[in-house]
């Protein structure tokens, strides 16, 4: 197997899952509701742990420690997509947001969970029980607000419609989609869109709301290579601050 | 393995929460006891393995090592009935068994701990630890958790 190829896919999953989760995380203290600000909370911690076992596949693979690799690199060396790093907005654009990239999330780990490369596969399996609770929590507010009075409607479509392009720029193609796929690593960005654009589907279409033309969209990729929004520093530099205060400190 | 017990559940042993997944005596004499994650974020990870540790050193099991890996996958059948029996009386619902597919009608359906009512809604999947939801009973009028079937 091309490590190389192997890195490239390792690290954008483990980025995604830091950088969501951090952003999740800052919904502590401020959930709408004391449980959403619990569930906000949750998932925050299950991705930042997921995103520390890929940081140890990548460790044995040769990179940095994971808390080196977390908190000492800056944006341009961030691999996660540029959807996971847009500011939460209000709970309306939060919530697409969670709908839409765990959906992703779940159908990319299920996939995972057949890769030939095993420590892949065994995380995988792991993994995609916990992001299961996740996507059950994101298809009971999209169905309930999502029917529930104007304003949520209006609200929800709004962010639906702000989020699509960027919620595309997930499936942004590696440069070693076919060693991924010819290799039996991962199926590849093109199976996971199309079965994402199903399954969102079946959801959207149980609510008042409506799916943009996803056709006519123009994807926001980039963040796979290093091109970020002006978002991701801000947020690196809050999440590294207290690390980089003393990198050798024992915690 | 008995004497180790869930940090956050102090009733329920290593064993009977089902993350010790064998216990190898090499050639050498060295043990390996290995050991698989609840939740791949839960912090009381690193507890237990330290844990394990001391107890293997308290029992006078000097060569040793303890291997935290993900060759297993844990999930909740694999809770003993002794296990189960502890969190009911700890007042946490035990995880129905499940055929590996969690879906929302498994979750939505605790038996309360305190009346054993089945007339519970669920509140939250996410709770105070990544491993428990919150339901409610109706008969009972008492909030509950649950730990998590998955």
């Amino acid at each position: 197997m091309n490590t190389e190829a192997l890195k490239e896919l390792l690290y954008k999953i483990a980025d995604d899952q830091l950088i969501l989760g951090h952003r999740n995380s800052e919904w502590t203290g401020f959930g709408p509701l004391l449980e959403e600000d619990i569930a906000f909370s949750s998932m925050a911690q299950d991705k930042v742990g997921q995103s520390w076992q890929f940081y140890k596949i990548l460790n044995e693979l040769g990179e940095s420690d994971p808390d080196t690799v977390a908190f000492m690199r800056n944006a341009d060396q961030f691999h996660n997509c540029q959807f996971v790093e847009l500011p939460n907005g209000e709970y309306d654009f939060s919530l697409i947001r969670h709908f839409l990239f765990d959906t992703a999330e779940l159908i990319r780990f299920t996939m995972l969970a057949d890769s030939t490369y095993e420590p892949i596969s065994q995380l995988a399996k792991k993994i995609r029980g916990e992001v299961k609770y996740h996507t059950m929590h994101a298809n009971i507010w999209i169905k309930q607000l999502g029917s529930a009075t104007p304003e949520s409607i209006q609200r929800l479509q709004d962010s639906l419609n702000q989020a699509m392009p960027y919620a595309l720029g997930i499936f942004e193609p590696s440069p070693f989609e076919d060693d991924l796929i010819s290799s039996g690593t991962f199926v590849g960005e093109k199976a996971l869109e199309s079965e994402w654009k199903k399954q969102i589907k079946e959801i959207i279409d149980q609510t008042e709301l409506d799916l943009p033309d996803m056709d006519s969209l123009t994807p926001a990729f980039g963040g796979r290579s290093g091109n970020h929004t002006e978002h991701l520093q801000p947020l690196l530099d809050e999440m590294s601050e207290v690390f980089r205060v003393d990198p050798t400190a024992d915690w | 393995m008995d004497e180790v017990k869930d940090p956050e559940i102090p009733v329920l042993s290593l064993n009977d929460l089902g993350v010790i997944t064998g216990i190898d005596i090499e050639k050498s004499g060295r043990v390996v006891v290995n050991m698989t994650p609840t939740f791949a974020g839960c912090p009381a990870m690193d507890v237990m393995k330290s844990d394990v540790e001391d107890v293997l050193k308290k029992n006078g099991i000097e060569n040793f090592f303890v291997n935290l890996s993900f060759e297993t996958q844990w999930n909740s059948n694999m809770i003993s009935e002794q296990g189960r029996a502890a969190l009911k009386k700890f007042g946490l619902a035990p995880p129905p068994k499940h055929n590996l597919i969690v879906d929302i009608d498994l979750i939505e359906h605790a038996k309360c701990p305190n009346c054993d009512s089945e007339n519970t809604e669920m509140k939250t999947p996410f709770g105070p630890a990544l491993c428990r939801s919150i339901h409610y009973c109706h008969d009972c009028q008492q909030a509950f958790e649950q730990f998590k079937p998955l």
